[in-house]
């Protein structure tokens, strides 16, 4: 149980920031959703941009203050970066929401649409996992 | 007050996304692969996140409104239909080919490693690509 303190303890942290947003600023975490309002330069985007800046600024913290070593780079090639990075852009926006936005504060919300899309990129994303090192043998 | 509440609040979830473990692709492709050597420890993760937001967002929304904003802005839509399939279900697979979502790929862009940055990039194309190819109705 002890190894699973601390994944225990970063979940605990994304739903009370996930609550602290929507108690201050009324808004939902989803950062597909945070990340496109920020480019799409709608009204009233500062808070967005800062909120962004402190995503960054976190893991920062976190490293430095706990001493835990950095992840190390993938070893996946640059093309596995650029299909998952598109997919997981076009995805999102299409889907309107991301793991935060549907599955933290979606079923946080008692959403069965953000629950159903939760529930589909779980399902393709094990899949593709599945098919990637199982079917293709791959990394 | 209010700005310096989206800072922390952003600061906190970088935190948690870094403590989890969600910026480590080894790690999120590991619990994917549930018919390997299954990591279990993303499912406290989102057992954790869950569990607050399932307690104090029903408290929350009982407000009349936040505390630095006029009014809740929280999706009215219910709708489920081909557009949120299909998008969550592109979305999974560009998830279990690298390994990042959107959150810990921003997050995770401040290791410095290239390949973040690719990801990143090429996330923000297909955000533009879809914004503009099928607009939201």
């Amino acid at each position: 149980m002890g190894d699973y303190l601390i994944p225990l303890t970063g979940g605990l942290l994304i739903g009370l920031s996930a609550a602290a947003l929507l108690l201050t600023q009324g808004r939902i975490a989803g950062i597909a959703g945070i990340l496109y309002g920020a480019i799409s330069g709608q009204a009233d985007n500062l808070w967005r941009w800062l909120f962004l800046a402190g995503l960054l600024i976190g893991p920062i913290l976190y490293h430095s203050l706990s001493g835990a070593p950095m992840p190390a780079a993938s070893n996946l090639s640059f093309a596995y970066a650029i299909a998952g990075g598109l997919l997981v852009g076009i995805g999102t926006r299409i889907g309107s929401g991301c793991t935060s936005g549907h599955g933290v504060c979606g079923i946080g919300r008692r959403s069965v649409r953000s629950l159903v899309a939760t529930c589909t990129f779980m399902a393709t994303g094990i899949t593709t996992v599945f098919v990637i090192r199982h079917l293709l043998g791959g990394v | 007050m209010k700005n310096l509440a989206a800072l922390l609040c952003g600061l906190v979830f970088g935190v948690g996304l870094a403590a989890s473990g969600m910026t480590d692709t080894a790690k999120v492709l590991g619990f994917l692969d549930i018919a390997g050597d299954w990591v279990p420890d993303l499912a406290f993760v989102m057992g954790g996140a869950v569990l607050v937001t399932l307690l104090t967002f029903p408290l929350i929304l009982k407000r009349t409104r936040p505390l630095f904003a006029e009014q809740f802005h929280v999706p009215t839509i219910t709708l489920i239909d081909k557009r949120l399939i299909g998008g969550a279900a592109v979305f999974g697979i560009g998830w279990g080919i690298y390994g990042y979502c959107p959150g810990p790929a921003l997050s995770a862009l401040v290791y410095l490693q290239p390949n973040t940055f690719i990801f990143v990039g090429s996330m923000l194309a297909g955000i533009l690509l879809a914004a503009k190819i099928r607009p939201a109705s």
